[in-house]
């Protein structure tokens, strides 16, 4: 039978996912979840309040649904650098974010690994999002910008290419990882763009990088010379301080996190390892000097190759709330093996290895999003829930913006990925439609 | 009256639910006839609600043609709260179902004149046509809805202020601080319920079988007030075994000897 006119105070059509077990307030529910413009509804309140009910339903066949996978540490992919100043950065970016949506990724931020000051200026310009037309592949025009008035730092991006395809793109857009960083720990960065805070900090940075405009995070080497006043004021300006690349003590990253530092890039690689009398950066997992009222998070790479499985444990039980999963994908990802081009190197894929060309020096991971969830999950021991959240819920608490992303709660935006019991995506959606599907 | 005693809770649940679900299958409701129905929260209609909305699933009942108005809300906590009575009806039945949010009528404890909100409550019913089968429970203390000990039988909807008794009762739903219990509610009356066309109460556990005694084997008494029901001429008690501690051997053992004939209620009614 068909449902008489719904009195409810929108006219936007109802979203109701039946069927489901949907991940919130830390555990899997049987529950429905309800969509409306794009974000979570609250059907109580629909229900008593405007009398509204659902103009269609979703069967998800006891799939689990989760928010949608942020990733905060990803290079590439698909042939795509983002440290590489192509002529069509924007196009990039845009079928990177296309292509994650099949690893349960909505929201990520375009990592640059140290480049030249000419490839920051160019690539931050172009990936700054304005409400003009879109460009890239197949992209036929109409573009939607919606700023999201509470964090005031989230736009979403409509492409439309054959079928509407929407993905979100922080804001403040990339990460910056380099070239403040430690030439001891410079990994796979080439050290000829290596720089320190020689002309007194924040001069520094504003000219290597141009603007900081696209930024919302940077990975810095806190040990540096004049690294504090660069700290508090990235900190000050909504900027994720990220501490890696680094050969800093613990003291010293205490300081960092005390300034303002609330990330640690991809936790034990390009880092001092932990040593009794002093754990380095790794100490901060358990650190009694981090400010009350805050979190030090920690990116980690599970890939099962960027770190033993002890050791992940180790991390994940001495901080578990602290756990955020990234990729640090590269241009790799996706591709078959060969030689690749990484910033300003050359990499070559060996297997599920990626490493500088001609050493033993791994350069990034080539895993996706999702298969790192379930490594993490099958690793550690840890319950379906928590693998989940530290892929959504925690990444969204580092960046600050758990009011619309990394949540199911009601109000939060509906970037969602529904998967089996062993974690495979099978759909992905974003803003309430439907993105990928298996 | 009819007293069912059943084994356990799990069985007045069920049988419950079937006598609710036979009731509107034979009212045959539809758009110009609907069901009314009077609803109570709490810990003993659980059971009941869960079959119901099991019935709902396998397609059996349908609430589409189904009113239902719910005796009783807190006064001053936000609807929202988990242990609003607007909260127990959505996440216990509501939800699961297919009625219309306009059909289900709730006692709003915000409202802004709390008596023109009873008020309204009760011209509501009478526009609907009156309470076809009104469902409730006891408290210990022998009150039905909020009508504590010393409500007056002819009572209609109103403001009550809570008795000790029951906001010890419900301290255990907000974190045993009793400062969080609300001391008011608002109520359907005595008299209310009594104008329903047929009663049904629903009594499980040891600790209310003292209140079942005095409201079926004493006088009728303002200070238990499920007792009124003795003059209503269509009543249900469904109890289990545990209720039944208080009450006559005789009682008990001439009830249980019209299970027979009362079970024949609750079957399956012929498809037609």
């Amino acid at each position: 039978w068909k449902m008489p006119t719904n009195k409810s105070v929108s006219k936007a059509p109802i979203t109701q996912f039946v069927n489901c077990r949907i991940l919130r307030d830390h555990k899997l529910q049987r529950e429905d979840l309800w969509v409306r413009e794009g974000r979570i509804l609250d059907p109580e309140k629909l229900f008593f309040d405007e009398e509204g009910y659902a103009d269609q339903r979703v069967d998800c066949e006891g799939l689990i649904i989760a928010p949608g996978f942020i990733d905060v540490q990803i290079n590439g992919g698909y042939g795509i650098d983002f440290s590489q100043a192509t002529s069509n950065v924007r196009g990039g970016v845009a079928l990177v974010a296309k292509k994650i949506l099949e690893h349960g990724v909505t929201s990520f931020l375009p990592t640059l690994v140290t480049s030249p000051p000419n490839i920051y200026h160019k690539v931050l310009s172009e990936v700054k999002v304005h409400s003009g037309g879109v460009e890239g592949a197949g992209v036929l025009g109409k573009e939607a910008v919606r700023k999201d008035v509470d964090t005031s730092s989230y736009v979403r991006l409509v492409l439309i290419s054959g079928h509407d395809i929407q993905y979100c793109i922080p804001y403040n857009c990339c990460h910056l990882e380099g070239p403040f960083i430690s030439l001891e720990k410079k990994g796979a960065h080439p050290e000829q763009y290596l720089r320190s805070f020689q002309s007194g900090g924040m001069l520094d940075l504003i000219e290597t990088y141009g603007t900081l405009d696209n930024v919302a995070m940077v990975t810095l080497a806190p040990e540096l010379p004049n690294s504090e006043k660069v700290v508090r004021e990235l900190a000050q300006r909504g900027i994720t301080v990220s501490l890696g690349h680094s050969v800093a003590n613990l003291s010293q990253a205490e300081e960092a996190v005390q300034n303002g530092a609330s990330f640690i890039t991809h936790l034990f690689n390009a880092m001092l390892p932990f040593h009794h009398r002093d754990p380095g950066i790794v100490g901060l997992l358990t650190s009694d000097q981090v400010p009350q009222d805050r979190t030090v998070f920690y990116g980690m790479i599970a890939d099962g190759i960027h770190t033993n499985s002890a050791a992940l444990r180790i991390a994940h039980r001495a901080h578990p709330t602290g756990l955020v999963l990234v990729t640090d994908a590269i241009t790799a990802m996706g591709l078959p093996p060969g030689r690749h081009t990484l910033g300003q190197q050359v990499i070559e894929i060996q297997g599920l290895h990626a490493y500088v060309a001609g050493t033993k020096t791994l350069s990034g991971s080539i895993a996706t999003m999702d298969m790192c969830v379930r490594h993490f999950k099958q690793a550690s021991g840890c319950s379906v829930e928590q693998a989940l959240e530290a892929a959504s819920l925690h990444p969204a608490q580092l960046l600050g913006i758990t009011r619309c992303k990394g949540t199911l709660d009601y109000g939060a935006d509906a970037d969602l990925v529904l998967l089996d019991d062993a974690i495979n995506v099978r759909a992905t959606y974003i803003a309430g439609q439907e993105v990928w599907r298996k | 009256m009819k007293l069912i005693i059943l084994n356990d809770y799990d069985q007045v649940g069920e049988w419950a639910a079937k006598y609710i679900r036979n009731k509107i299958l034979r009212f045959n409701p539809g758009p110009d006839r609907f069901f009314i129905l009077g609803l109570p929260t709490g810990g003993t209609p659980l059971g009941c609600y869960k079959k119901l909305i099991e019935f709902y699933k396998k397609g059996e009942i349908s609430f589409k043609y189904v009113k239902t108005f719910n005796m009783d809300e807190y006064v001053g906590i936000p609807r929202d709260h988990p242990e609003s009575y607007h909260s127990f009806m959505w996440n216990n039945l509501f939800k699961h179902i297919d009625i219309k949010s306009e059909n289900t009528h709730i006692l709003d404890g915000n409202a802004a004149n709390l008596v023109e909100e009873c008020d309204s409550f009760e011209e509501e019913i009478k526009a609907a046509g009156g309470i076809d089968l009104f469902v409730g429970g006891i408290g210990p203390d022998g009150h039905i809805a909020f009508n504590e000990p010393g409500s007056s039988l002819l009572s209609r909807t109103r403001v009550k202020t809570l008795a000790q008794d029951t906001i010890l009762a419900n301290a255990r739903f907000f974190d045993g601080d009793l400062s969080k219990v609300p001391t008011m509610a608002l109520t359907v009356g005595v008299a209310t319920a009594m104008d329903a066309r047929e009663v049904m109460i629903l009594i499980t556990g040891v600790h209310k079988a003292f209140a079942l005694y005095k409201a079926i084997e004493e006088g009728v008494n303002h200070m238990w007030t499920v007792s009124a029901f003795q003059q209503h001429p269509q009543t249900v008690f469904v109890c289990d075994e545990d209720a039944t501690l208080e009450l006559r051997v005789k009682t008990v053992k001439y009830f249980q000897g019209m299970m027979h004939v009362h079970n024949k209620l609750v079957d399956p009614l012929p498809p037609n």
